[in-house]
């Protein structure tokens, strides 16, 4: 049956007439075929009702003639029925089914970044001048031994223990997975060259690396290991500075991952190792792992096929009992958690789980954090989080509760050209992100790309000296799991309790 | 239930240690007239010394320093009776103290010499492992009491006051000759001021003094909570104290190594190091960076044999180094070295460069006990 739509359109398009030369720009930018070209009339118009608000016209509009902003009308104002509950429902009694949706949970909910804030030092220790000091933000992931045994050979000073692998990377922010298919070759393209410019890490997602960049990106490289093991073998696996298993994603705890089979051209084909046109199913859970040992035997043979040579991380989301299972990943033997908040990101998933499963990744951070210490093992293994980091306040806040780096997705993207206009699950995009669209990814050069990454993480990096400095720190380390430089506002004591931190005043 | 919200303190101080490399035992007014050269580097509200060789006739025994605070017989009791439980009590007595002393309220003062007596599951433990626990168990379970000082042949004296006052009250110059003395006067902002609280910080025969606020130590707390280290008393020359324990005792590495640990060479000397150097400080700093000790600090660290100093990896925090004859000097100010001799040099050591006294020979402490 066929209806007239009910809904309401999401954006206005203003247009300024006297402005617009109708040079048809915004009509060849707009991948949703918002504006069209009237011939009879010499005027473009505009069909508001298929306007995401990505903003890619706006930008490109030589005369600044457009406008796109949310649509002023609604319904009548109601605090529980809101404009979005109401939409929602009248969307899914049109298509009767589940509501798409991409990018990370955007539902109101206590930011607990935003309830936290750092300290200074004034008068009995100084702070330190990052510009006139070193500030050092180097920072190593995986196992650390229990203790350096050290042997003198006459001047010679030797270390006994033996050492596991671990990684060195320049700041403590890297490149959260997004895979190839996921996001154009373009985008992927320019995680891989900043990372490697900066002295970081990206991480490939789960749908395996293009042969072409092996080479080139192997210092550089997290390689995922996912339940759909697109692109899994010996050479990807030692192709890679790290390996990580993917158990869950903060935007979609507990489901899988579909990359339908218009996306799936020749060239993920070959890097996902499936037929081309076909659809790349991720199941819920990886189909060998059911419990905590089968997890250790994936990790030991990732392990034993890339010689103990690799760290192995284990990425899980933010769910209710986060601390005890993460605890149990560091004893099956990964080196590094890396835990995905409720805030996370992702190309495509149901906007039931983006919104409504799992737990702040603040929280799920400090629980971690101190389980393990409590465990007496929070040296065996380092710790990433992710899901909605914002910005470097996000990034020392994170380190300060205890975490040894971030993984940043939806910055990284934002840095690229995306606006969050939560579409790329249409394979649409605007900026040539999460796009498989030849004439739409072109539209992102991976040189510029990198090079606006690279301008992030500098910039990023530049503010944590700042932060450190005021502190009267000089490396990164000595802020880690610091929470005496934490202090709450706007908390309950509960809040302070799970996040180890007192609040302002005292 | 509220939450625990213990206060860090913060403070400032003068420190000062002088060893005679010849394992030659002194008496106390070298350390006393120094540290007395540095009054405005304290304010009267912390002192303390401590002493290594005062008690050659009990070497191997270990002396517990118990103070008893509102002179609490009740604790004294208790003490005692925990004593003679888990140990041979071979002497105790009250430690001597000058009535007259300019110090108010001062607690009772005991020491004990002992030796472990381990009891089924504890026979396992090492004499010193032992001796921590059992020390740990006074400091936190028996109110009211707490113990200075629990190693073999030495002692620490330390109280409220200007170290001089605490000096006097103790007695040191007439009663005592040793061959390591360090001394501490202490300025804190933020407690009143507590006999316990003073420093020297001892566990075993390793003593710590310290001035400078630890901007870290919320992260080095947290690491050393890890192996069992729970610091009670929330100031950072604990923290400070427990590392040093962690390191040198339980982990056996030598002071050149914990220097680099507590302070590492900056990323960027580093980078310029020869292969072999580099690869040890890059494992130092993977291994032990949350023992990096950030912000300013000086602190001497003393145990039987050794005595070093050592200040933060930026020097925010002076230290002096002298020498004379076979005397080794580290003090705050270089003032505080030439009021009390004239010394053959002094110098001023780089960020994280430790300067290491050692007895020339063991023997030569062992023939002079
Ligand atoms: S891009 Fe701007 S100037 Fe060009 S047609 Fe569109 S609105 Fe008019
Ligand atoms: S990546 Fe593209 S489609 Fe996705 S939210 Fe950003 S701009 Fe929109």
């Amino acid at each position: 049956m066929k209806f007239k739509t009910h809904l309401l359109p999401e954006f206005i398009v203003k247009r300024d007439e006297d402005r617009c030369t109708r040079c048809k720009v915004c009509v060849k930018q707009c991948p949703f075929g918002v504006h069209s070209y009237d011939e009879e009339n010499d005027r473009i118009i505009s069909r508001e009702e298929l306007c995401v608000g990505c903003q890619r016209c706006v930008v490109y509009c030589p005369e600044n003639a457009l406008i796109v902003e949310p649509y002023p009308g609604g319904y009548r104002p109601n605090e529980y029925w809101t404009g979005e509950y109401i939409r929602d429902i009248k969307k899914q009694s049109e298509s009767g089914g589940v509501i798409l949706t991409s990018t990370g949970a955007q539902r109101r909910l206590k930011i607990y970044w935003d309830h936290i804030l750092l300290n200074a030092s004034q008068v009995t220790n100084p702070s330190i001048d990052p510009l006139r000091e070193p500030m050092e933000l180097r920072t190593f992931l995986g196992r650390k031994p229990d203790a350096l045994e050290i042997e003198y050979e006459g001047e010679d000073v030797k270390i006994k223990t033996e050492l596991y692998p671990n990684l060195l990377i320049e700041t403590p922010i890297l490149f959260a997975g997004m895979s190839y298919g996921a996001i154009s070759y373009n985008a992927f393209k320019s995680l891989a060259m900043a990372a490697k410019e900066f002295g970081t890490l990206f991480n490939t997602g789960e749908g395996g690396l293009p042969r072409e960049m092996r080479e080139e990106f192997k210092d550089c490289t997290i390689v995922q290991c996912a339940s759909g093991r697109f692109g899994v073998d010996p050479e990807y696996l030692n192709s890679a500075a790290a390996i990580e298993i993917k158990i869950g994603q903060g935007a979609k705890p507990g489901i899988g991952g579909h990359l339908p089979g218009e996306k799936v051209s020749a060239d993920i084909s070959a890097t996902r190792m499936i037929p081309e046109g076909t659809d790349a199913l991720s199941p819920a859970p990886h189909h060998d792992i059911y419990s905590i040992e089968d997890l250790s035997m994936l990790i030991y043979a990732l392990k034993e096929a890339t010689n103990y040579e690799k760290p192995v991380c284990v990425k899980i989301a933010a769910v209710h009992n986060v601390a005890a299972i993460a605890s149990g990943i560091v004893r099956a033997g990964a080196d590094i958690v890396a835990i995905d908040g409720f805030r996370g990101g992702t190309g495509a998933t149901p906007k039931i789980m983006r919104e409504h499963v799992g737990i702040p990744v603040e929280l799920a951070l400090a629980a971690v954090d101190q389980r393990l210490r409590e465990e007496r093992i929070r040296h065996k293994c380092s710790i990433i989080v992710g899901g909605g980091i914002r910005c470097a306040a996000d990034v020392a806040k994170a380190v300060a509760l205890g975490a040894d780096a971030v993984y940043i997705g939806t910055a990284a993207l934002i840095a690229l050209g995306c606006t969050m206009c939560q579409r790329c699950h249409t394979g649409k995009c605007a900026w040539g992100i999460c796009t498989q669209d030849p004439k739409l990814s072109k539209r992102l050069n991976p040189k510029v790309g990198a090079q606006r990454l690279v301008n992030l993480l500098r910039g990023w990096s530049l503010e944590l000296k700042d932060v450190l400095g005021g502190m009267g720190i000089n490396a990164i380390e000595s802020l880690r799991g610091n929470r005496d430089h934490l202090r709450g506002v706007g908390l309950e004591e509960w809040e302070l309790e799970v996040l180890g931190i007192k609040g302002a005043g005292e | 239930m509220r939450r625990k919200i213990p206060d860090k303190e913060i403070q400032a101080c003068a420190l000062f240690g002088v060893m005679d490399r010849s394992g030659r035992r002194f008496g106390g007014d070298i350390a006393i007239t120094a540290i007395k050269n540095m009054k405005v580097r304290g304010n009267g509200l912390g002192g303390g010394f401590a002493v290594y060789g005062i008690y050659p006739e009990y070497k191997n025994y270990y002396a517990l320093h118990i103070m008893f605070q509102n002179a609490s017989r009740e604790a004294k009791a208790e003490v005692e009776d925990f004593l003679q439980d888990n140990f041979d009590v071979v002497n105790a007595e009250e430690i001597p103290t000058n009535p007259e002393a300019n110090v108010i309220d001062p607690p009772l003062f005991w020491r004990y010499f002992v030796a472990p007596q381990k009891k089924g599951e504890e026979k396992k433990l090492s004499d010193d492992d032992y001796v921590v626990k059992k020390v740990m168990y006074i400091n936190t379970c028996i109110e009211d009491a707490f113990v200075f000082s629990s190693g073999k042949d030495m002692g620490v004296f330390k109280g409220v006051g200007f170290p001089e006052d605490i000096a006097d009250f103790f007695m040191l110059d007439e009663l005592y000759k040793g061959y390591i003395w360090t001394a501490h006067s202490r300025f804190p902002t933020n407690t009143p001021g507590w006999w316990g609280g003073a420093h020297p910080f001892c566990i075993l025969d390793w003593t710590v003094v310290h001035n400078g606020e630890i901007s870290s130590y919320g992260t080095n707390r947290r690491f050393l909570e890890m192996y069992g280290y729970y610091c009670t008393l929330f100031t950072d020359t604990e923290v400070i104290a427990y590392a040093v324990d962690l390191l040198m005792r339980r982990q056996r590495l030598p002071i050149e190594i914990v220097a680099e640990i507590f302070a590492s060479p900056m990323w960027d000397q580093v980078d310029h190091m020869d292969e072999k150097k580099k690869n040890l400080c890059m494992a130092l700093r993977m291994v032990y960076a949350p023992l990096l000790i950030n912000g300013p600090f000086t602190i001497v660290v003393a145990h039987h044999g050794e005595m070093f100093g050592l200040t933060d990896r930026i020097r925010l925090r002076p230290i002096t180094a002298g020498e004379k004859g076979d005397l080794l000097f580290v003090s705050s100010e270089e003032a505080a070295i030439r009021a009390v001799c004239e010394p053959d040099r002094v110098w001023t050591p780089h960020g994280g460069e430790p300067v290491i006294g050692r007895l020339n020979s063991r023997e030569g402490e062992l023939n002079e006990v």
